[in-house]
């Protein structure tokens, strides 16, 4: 067996265990895909009609059947931030998972098993990702079904759930690190925290050109921007174009970064001692 | 030890030393396993027992000396240990959210053993270990028993040609331990090594073809078990007296011997039936009654104390652990 062929078949080893997991104990799935739902309703209803008449020009269809216009826009506004916010939210649940799994004895009897280096932890990975793009998946039907239009193509959806699964993909191994250099799980459940305050600095609720200048400096050159402007011009059928270069470059740049260092410190982890 | 061909050494470890922080916990200790026998690590909690477990199975590096396995370094090429391996840890180390068949799959999977042949030996270990009842139980709802023999049967997945068993019966009812035994000793027929650690001075005996005896991180014996036992003389016979006066005369009478006023009892040297018939001769002969006696022969736990000059529950250790 090539080291290569061995990688793939440890990885979807542990990849099937992450998902018996998932589908024994699908409330943290519900769990998971409640927050962003909440946020969605409260922003759209509570906020949605002010803030829908703050957007100005900003709307990106606007105007449509809803009873009340300015909430409609900002519906429309407002789904490419909670999506991307989904990402983020669902990604601290890795943390946790992978700090939570290397307590207990299999990790240690894994580590003394001839298994492909990553393995253990491209198995919380990706089952993550798949995790995300489900809870996707009902975030956009809650959209829909509370009046969210989009004049997005096929392709174009496609295209946005690929710049989706590639950010989910770079900010869980971030999160999968961060629960590796966790002294504890309590600790693993709190250094991410700022992954799900990000889409709040960003133009996913409000227009960056609203913000104070450091604040909206701040909004235009992290991350999160990017790529939630991908998705609304993606969403909004229209052209993204450096958004999307940007967007691509920061998911492989944080993805890359993110894996050699979470390997690293799965490798050089000392083994557990539960005495 | 040190005429072993090397190349007929499972396992070796030479002058293995480890500290946590300022405490020393292996101090300089090496060891030598013959291919297809069972070695048994014994000594007290605190010993280092199971630091040597976790260094020679890769998990933790020593911080000096060198251990080998099956010829491989285990710092420098642990892959390749790892390959060759088992190790049933001291504490539990199944999937408690998989049932013990998925926990099995799991191994059978890492160990790329193939559908077809990862299914039957699934179905014989579920079989061997009696597990096939609770096969679909997930392994939070097993005994600890049950969770100790899956483990064992976790290890076997992948027939490891070296097998490391951290106190493997430690918690287990009598019966559960023989099967235990039974276990280990039809796994060296069939040619592996194991390396197993005990407080069980019986279990040692039982089990092991070489015992080493282990005491704060050093190795204070290694032998066989009745080359061990050869290192104390004799064994005792206990007297015990119904009343102070008796145990006094007997005291008198038999020279040698250590009386414990508490107990009424006197401790005499020797359990060999000539020694024993001349005793009785002489207590008769002075008309002591003795209540009753018992023979002790000598075990491994006066070789531990004979090597270690204390008994193998260290009183310190349980002060610690005293509230
Ligand atoms: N990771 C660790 N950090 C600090 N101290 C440790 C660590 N692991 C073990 N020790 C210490 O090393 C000593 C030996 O521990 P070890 O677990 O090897 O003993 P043992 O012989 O297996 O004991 P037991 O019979 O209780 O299992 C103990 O004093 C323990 O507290
Ligand atoms: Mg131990």
């Amino acid at each position: 067996m090539t080291s290569l062929t061995r990688t793939l078949a440890d990885s979807a080893t542990m990849l099937r265990r992450n998902l018996k997991y998932q589908l024994r104990y699908p409330s943290l799935t519900l769990m998971l895909a409640g927050l962003p739902i909440v946020f969605l309703l409260l922003f759209v209803y509570v906020f949605g009609g002010q803030l829908g008449a703050g957007l100005g020009g900003h709307g990106a269809a606007g105007g449509h059947g809803t009873a009340h216009p300015d909430r409609g826009a900002y519906l429309d506004y407002v789904v490419p931030g909670i999506l991307v916010m989904t990402v983020a939210s669902v990604a601290l649940g890795t943390a946790i998972s992978v700090a939570t799994d290397m307590t207990t004895g299999i990790i240690d009897r894994l580590r003394t098993m001839a298994i492909a280096r990553a393995a253990v932890l491209t198995g919380h990975v990706l089952g993550s990702v798949l995790q995300t793009l489900v809870i996707l998946v009902l975030v956009t039907g809650v959209s829909l079904a509370i009046g969210f239009r989009t004049s997005a193509s096929p392709l174009q959806w496609l295209a946005a759930a690929g710049a989706l699964a590639l950010f989910a993909f770079a900010l869980i191994w971030l999160s999968a690190a961060l629960g590796l250099a966790a002294r504890s799980v309590e600790t693993a459940s709190n250094t991410p925290m700022f992954l799900t305050l990000l889409p709040f600095l960003s133009s996913g609720f409000v227009p960056t050109a609203s913000m104070p200048a450091g604040l909206r400096q701040f909004a235009a050159y992290q991350p999160f921007t990017p790529v939630i402007q991908t998705i609304r011009g993606l969403l909004a059928g229209g052209p993204v174009g450096a958004h999307a270069v940007a967007a691509i470059a920061w998911s492989a740049g944080i993805a890359l970064v993110s894996y050699v260092w979470a390997v690293r410190l799965y490798n050089r982890r000392r083994a557990a001692t539960p005495n | 030890m040190t005429t072993t061909n090397r190349a007929a050494e499972a396992i070796s470890a030479r002058g293995v030393r480890k500290s946590f922080g300022k405490h020393l916990v292996l101090d300089d200790a090496s060891l030598a396993v013959a291919d297809g026998t069972i070695f048994a690590l014994l000594g007290p909690n605190g010993a280092g027992k199971t630091t040597m477990v976790r260094i020679a199975s890769t998990l933790i590096r020593a911080d000096a000396g060198e251990v080998r396995v099956g010829g491989h370094d285990v710092a420098a090429d642990p892959d390749a240990v790892r390959a060759l391996i088992g190790v049933t840890g001291q504490f539990s180390a199944v999937d408690n959210y998989l049932t013990g068949e998925e926990n099995l799959r799991l191994m059978a999977d890492l160990r790329h053993l193939g559908r077809r042949a990862g299914r039957a030996r699934i179905a014989e270990l579920l079989e061997r270990f009696d597990l096939t009842d609770a096969a679909r139980k997930p392994a939070s709802a097993y005994s600890g028993g049950m969770r100790r023999r899956l483990d064992l049967a976790m290890t076997l997945v992948g027939d490891p040609a070296v097998i490391f068993l951290d106190e493997p019966t430690t918690g287990l009812d009598p019966r559960s331990r023989r099967t235990m035994w039974q276990i280990i000793r039809e796994l060296v027929t069939d040619g592996v090594t194991i390396f197993l650690t005990t407080q069980y001075l019986e279990e040692a005996d039982q089990l092991a073809d070489r015992i080493a005896v282990l005491d704060h991180g050093r190795i204070v014996a290694e032998g066989t078990p009745a080359e061990l036992k050869s290192r104390v003389p004799g064994g005792h016979v206990t007297l015990h007296f119904a009343e102070p006066r008796a145990l006094r005369s007997a005291a008198g009478v038999l020279g040698g011997a250590t009386p414990d006023a508490d107990q009424l009892t006197l401790q005499v040297p020797g359990a060999s039936v000539a020694s024993l018939r001349r005793m009785l001769n002489s207590l008769g002969d002075s008309g002591i009654d003795v209540e009753h006696l018992s023979v002790h022969t000598p075990d491994l736990d006066d070789v531990f104390f004979a090597v270690t000059g204390h008994a193998t529950a260290d009183p310190a250790e349980q002060e610690a652990l005293a509230p």
